[in-house]
């Protein structure tokens, strides 16, 4: 039998890279970022730690969070509104004793030792909100025990460019599955092993590395837990194989969103035993006109289609009238596209209005972003 | 504890349903599905929640494992309350014995301790038959206004549909002075939605009556609204004129969901003033495909669609092959329509899979003899082979 997961805490950290998608997150945080037609990034991390029998969860977050804050409510869709435990959510002031934003990893965690001790858990699962992946982390805690490592760090090993590895660790790997050495942001494409920011090891290790690291002015967990202690802790790569991908910038958003097309990928991140929960809105089901034409697309409750559609993702409630051509785009939450519009390679956010007739249209490497609530004439 | 509701709902979600066939063979009527992502409960719960009624107990008794699960605790309707909230009422044993519900009266009676516990000035009965959007609170005001002891939701049918229903004679203020189940030559139009109203003391001095008269058949069609009218009480009619929809049978059920796509719609699903609450699974957005053509269609989430649909309702989880043609039709959740199938004019039941090139149901021009031309029916969990056909207006409930 597997290890009882209720002794796993989850903590999940809501705003980490939020700088590397500044469009979608200057109204909301890394973890709340709309994708794949009805979910938001933190579905992704929250259902994996649900569906593996964690009833712990603390998100932790530092600002920007009110749109977190609505989308979590009770936890109740994740199963996460328990007596006990359950879904927590982790604001900065939450006490007195730490002043301020925190700065890295380290330093965040350390403002909530108190509720890490509280919770009991004999092992910490750590994630950050920018993978849309469907990790199974009974097996991950599995392994981990069983090698008997202190710190498991979930990375896969494939051909990164520059851009996906300017903002992310990577390891050398040894045959016997130690980490040897990191590199960080080093920002050089090939074949690389990524961290991809999940780890798991005993709550303790992790509350005597945040009090004696933090002590000494130390905050980031990558460069002085990772890097700085490779020699002195046994590090164990966890090589992740399954669908998975990681939001680095706009285009690589958008890139993962369209990844979903391919009914391959969707039906490895979207399994009968481990469904991806997400808050829902009461739609009636997505509606074709007489006249539509959708193809290669995928599209939520809510929408209304009575134009083209080739190759986009459609959110929820999306309208797209008589005459509108929408190709290689990605329309979000209630986004009405007028008759006769033109979108072509574009990013709405939500409530964008595109009027009658209007055309917009991007070079196709480079989707443009339309912001929330705009209304385009 | 303080317990005490102005209002409770009982609906009724027991019968069997039996003019559904193979679609109501495991499930109850109300746990049939409806357009897409529902299930018909979801309207008369749905209308509770929105009108203010946060109380309701759903009398169950034939196959209700798959109602039970799907109502569950309420959340999905917001009626997992603190007070009150959805309870599930199956018969249960007595000091005085045990007995099944004999009729829709007899259920009722059978729960009047439910009933009791939140010490009710008024009592909605429901059923869980019908397709519509009915604001309870408006029915209630008349209900008070007139001063009533009953009030039974009305609305115009066509005279020739009269003699399907209950019809009532009312009056111009909306007092009824007469009622008749199911007549043969109507003289009115005025047919009870089996919507009513009653105040709480009225209705349980009128079931302990018509519990103690052993002749009795105990429904409230036949016994209750007549010994109201008999004996002098206020009895009133609510005209309702809205989109109200029996899906009682294979052809009216077929019918509420092709209704669903027409351009102008009688029901709007899309209006959030008033919604329309369903327990869903989680599942993905639905996917169309390179291949996909579809039309004058609703499609709901975690379908993969890969062939042509054309004025159909496909319901969650749905994958439709490439080279499958469906056309009005209704397909239930989880069903598969494999490469080259063709399903017309059929409602296809839960999980269940059309093989290869198989055919099912067919367009009614195709068909000389128009009394052999019907819907098709595919219970639920059945295997339609590869190349195998159901012919219209053919039922089956066992695989082929």
């Amino acid at each position: 039998m597997s290890y009882n997961m209720t002794n796993v805490l989850g903590l999940l950290f809501a705003n980490t890279h939020e700088d590397s998608v500044p469009e979608l997150s200057a109204n909301r945080t890394i973890a709340s970022i709309p994708f794949g037609g009805r979910f938001r990034m933190v579905d992704f991390l929250l259902s994996g730690m649900s569906n593996s029998g964690m009833s712990k969860v603390g998100v932790i977050t530092r600002s920007n969070y009110q749109s977190l804050l609505d989308h979590i409510g009770s936890a109740r869709p994740w199963d996460l509104a328990r007596n006990d435990g359950g879904l927590t959510l982790l604001a900065p002031f939450g006490r007195n004793t730490h002043t301020g934003l925190f700065k890295g990893k380290l330093d965040a965690l350390s403002s909530c030792l108190s509720y890490i001790r509280h919770t009991g858990c004999e092992y910490v699962v750590l994630s950050d909100c920018d993978l849309v992946i469907n990790p199974d982390f009974t097996h991950l805690i599995d392994v981990h025990i069983e090698s008997g490592a202190d710190i498991t760090a979930v990375c896969h090993t494939d051909n990164y460019t520059e851009e996906e590895t300017r903002d992310a660790a990577c390891f050398k790997v040894a045959p016997d599955g130690r980490v040897e050495a990191v590199s960080i942001n080093r920002a050089m494409a090939g074949k690389r092993t990524m961290d991809l920011n999940i780890y798991a090891m005993k709550t303790s290790l992790l509350i005597s590395l945040v009090e004696d690291l933090v002590s000494l002015g130390k905050f980031s967990f990558s460069t002085d837990v990772l890097q700085g202690m490779v020699h002195e802790l046994n590090i164990h790569a966890y090589e992740f194989s399954g669908f998975y991908r990681r939001i680095c910038d706009l285009e690589s958003y958008y890139k993962a969103n369209m990844a979903l097309l391919d009914y391959k990928n969707l039906s490895q991140l979207m399994l009968r035993e481990r469904p991806i929960y997400t808050k829902d809105r009461a739609d009636a089901p997505a509606k074709y006109g007489f006249d539509s034409a959708v193809k290669n697309s995928m599209v939520a409750n809510g929408c209304v289609i009575e134009g083209v559609v080739e190759n986009s993702i459609l959110f929820r409630g999306v309208r797209v009238e008589k005459g509108a051509v929408v190709k290689n785009s990605i329309l979000m939450q209630d986004t009405v596209v007028g008759k006769d519009a033109n979108v072509q390679n574009i990013i709405t956010d939500k409530n964008v209005t595109v009027g009658d007739g209007v055309s917009v249209a991007s070079a196709e490497s480079c989707p443009l972003y339309i912001a929330k609530g705009r209304t385009v004439k | 504890m303080y317990n005490k509701k102005e209002c409770v709902a009982m609906l009724l979600a027991g019968g069997q349903g039996s003019r559904l066939y193979a679609l109501t063979k495991t499930v109850a009527k109300p746990a049939v599905p409806y357009g897409g992502k529902y299930r018909i409960i979801d309207f008369p719960l749905s209308n509770c929640v929105n009108s203010g009624i946060d109380t309701v107990g759903v009398l169950t008794q034939y196959q209700p494992l798959v109602l039970n699960e799907y109502v569950g605790n309420g959340q999905a309707w917001n009626l997992d309350r603190i007070h009150g909230g959805v309870h599930i009422l199956p018969p249960y044993q007595t000091a005085s014995g045990a007995q099944w519900y004999e009729g829709t009266a007899n259920a009722i009676y059978q729960n009047l301790s439910f009933i009791d516990r939140y010490d009710p000035e008024y009592v909605v009965i429901l059923s869980g038959d019908h397709i519509y959007k009915m604001d309870y609170s408006k029915m209630l005001q008349f209900h008070k206004e007139k001063g009533a002891e009953c009030t039974i939701a009305v609305i115009d049918v066509p005279l020739h549909e009269a003699s399907r229903f209950g019809i009532m004679f009312a009056h111009d203020d909306g007092s009824v002075y007469d009622f008749v189940e199911k007549p043969k030559e109507p003289k009115s139009t005025l047919a009870s939605m089996g919507i009513y109203i009653f105040s709480y003391k009225t209705l349980k001095k009128y079931l302990i009556e018509n519990e103690n008269d052993k002749e009795a058949t105990k429904d409230f069609g036949k016994n209750i609204i007549p010994a109201l009218l008999q004996n002098g009480e206020k009895v009133y009619a609510y005209r309702f004129d809205g989109y109200w929809k029996d899906v009682g049978t294979i052809d009216s059920l077929w019918d509420a969901n092709m209704e669903l796509l027409a351009v102008d719609v009688d029901l709007d699903l899309y209006d959030t003033s008033w919604r329309i609450y369903s327990n869903n699974d989680s599942a993905a957005p639905h996917i169309i495909g390179e291949k996909a053509k579809i039309n004058s269609s609703m499609v709901t989430n975690g379908c993969n669609i890969n062939g042509t649909v054309d004025f159909s309702v496909i319901s969650a989880g749905v994958t439709i092959e490439e080279g499958a043609l469906v056309q009005y039709s209704v397909l239930f959740p989880g069903a598969v329509v494999k490469k080259g199938a063709v399903v017309e004019y059929a409602i296809v039941g839960e999980d269940s899979v059309i093989g290869e090139n198989a055919h099912v149901g067919a367009a009614p021009e195709t068909i000389e003899n128009k009394d052999e031309w019907g819907v098709a029916v595919v219970g639920h969990e059945l295997n339609v082979s590869d190349g195998a056909s159901v012919a219209p207006k053919q039922i089956i409930s066992e695989s082929i």
